[in-house]
């Protein structure tokens, strides 16, 4: 399939967890496109926000007015998102890191909840329930899940078998499977067989649509570029 | 020596050859140039690996390894890479056994404030990040920051900005000087050459008893 294609499923409101980790191993491709064709009132879920040196990944979303909530850990790195968030015109809704994870991790492997102490004596704790086991206090977080996942694999193959690569899969396993339909970008696609099976990092029947993001000569170009001009290459 | 020198130098000398260690954004991050000789950390990055290295240089970067802070990283031979849900099983299944965060805020129960400034009402910036769950899972926690802001002490009763933990910190390093924190409140064990224990409670909101082991500030 290509990423047009997949992205006409894609509907004003709709929910969609973005994979990545301040841009990196973040679906580039697809949230450009998401940019281009439009849609509006996006509830965006994102484990943190964008790059902090700008006009990069996510960003873009933002200056284009489509996210009406964003669900995360962290924002700071995007001050138009604050702007807009202070303005009242977007929403913003934290969980700590690790508790994000598991509440999507949770709603993909069939929990009603994860029990953590993460948060216990926050802000994070008010309106949810707290259970004493063993003696032990603990919050309860539901399940997190949404209409669509993009996700950014190193390689994928028509089976939808997604391998990653470096530091790079972050969120993107965990988000693969909390999704009804999950759309892999990858930098190359290749046959059945070539990912061999102990380097498939998400099984392909966690994806619905494999789709060619940058080419790996484009994605080094891309962080790069974006590197360079942070100044964050010695 | 600046301030924020002075406190990366002195939070060092608490981390041990050998030790799993989260350091957080600011005067945390460069605390590992400042590691005592033979000292060699397994540094874990909550965005997915174990034992990375220093920054490359122009030319060795690779567009896949990069760090909490989005910026490229090099891995250590014996380096191991995973997803968010293995990392922070790592840190709130009790396997790191240091962090080093900074604070907007301490108070003398333990409590720490990095999380939240207002920016509108009910609306906070920046978000907790991993500093929830690093709080919650590291056996050791250790904060780093300067001992004063502009309109006062950072070193407080009790903390009036929002809370990241709940009486979790075990050690406050400022550059003026180094408590304990447990449950029997704060204890100043170390102030910096030319300054008094009365210097010290005039710029400290905190109540804290002195150690009768008090030092001089090991750098």
């Amino acid at each position: 399939m290509d990423l047009d294609a997949a992205m006409e499923k894609i509907h004003d409101g709709a929910t969609i967890m973005l994979g990545g980790f301040l841009g990196v191993g973040s679906p580039l491709r697809a949230i450009d496109k998401l940019a281009e064709r439009g849609v509006k009132d996006l509830t965006i879920i994102s484990i943190v926000n964008a790059h902090p040196a700008g006009n990069f990944d996510m960003e873009i979303l933002y200056r284009h007015k489509q996210v009406k909530k964003l669900i995360t850990s962290h924002s700071g790195t995007c001050q138009i998102a604050l702007d807009q968030w202070a303005a009242g015109e977007t929403e913003i809704e934290y969980f700590p890191m690790g508790t994000m994870v598991e509440k999507m991790r949770a709603a993909g492997s069939g929990l009603g909840g994860v029990l953590t102490a993460t948060g216990l004596g926050t802000l994070v704790e008010e309106g949810k329930r707290k259970l004493t086991i063993e003696g032990k206090e603990y919050l309860l977080e539901l399940p997190l899940k949404a209409e669509f996942a993009f996700i950014k694999g190193y390689r994928g193959d028509r089976f939808g078998n997604i391998q990653y690569r470096g530091v790079s899969a972050n969120s993107n396993p965990v988000m693969a499977t909390a999704a009804d339909y999950t759309v892999a970008e990858v930098n190359e696609i290749v046959e059945v067989g070539v990912i061999t099976p102990e380097c498939v990092g998400t099984p392909g029947i966690f994806v619905q649509a494999v789709v060619q993001g940058n080419t790996f000569e484009e994605h080094q170009r891309a962080y790069t570029d974006q590197w360079v001009r942070a100044k964050l290459l010695k | 020596m600046e301030a924020r020198e002075l406190i990366a130098r002195r939070a060092a000398k608490e981390l041990r050859d050998g030790q799993v260690v989260n350091l957080g954004i600011g005067i945390p991050t460069a605390v590992a140039n400042y590691l005592p000789e033979g000292v060699e950390l397994i540094l874990q990055s909550e965005n997915g690996a174990l034992m990375f290295g220093p920054t490359p240089r122009l030319g060795a970067q690779d567009p896949d390894f990069a760090n909490a802070g989005g910026q490229p990283i090099t891995l250590l031979p014996g380096a191991a890479v995973f997803d968010l849900a293995a990392s922070f099983g790592i840190i709130r299944g009790g396997f790191v056994d240091a962090t080093i965060l900074g604070g907007l805020e301490v108070d003398q129960e333990g409590n720490i404030a990095n999380w939240a400034r207002p920016i509108a009402p009910g609306k906070y910036t920046p978000g907790m990040g991993g500093a929830m769950d690093l709080l919650a899972g590291a056996r050791r926690v250790i904060v780093t920051l300067q001992h004063s802001s502009k309109t006062g002490s950072k070193v407080l009763k009790k903390c009036t900005l929002p809370i990241t933990g709940a009486g979790v910190v075990d050690l406050i390093v400022t550059e003026k000087a180094v408590f304990e924190v447990s449950p029997a409140g704060m204890v100043l064990i170390e102030i910096v050459d030319g300054v008094t224990v009365d210097d010290i409670r005039a710029i400290t909101e905190a109540d804290f008893t002195v150690s009768d082991q008090l030092c001089a500030y090991q750098v």
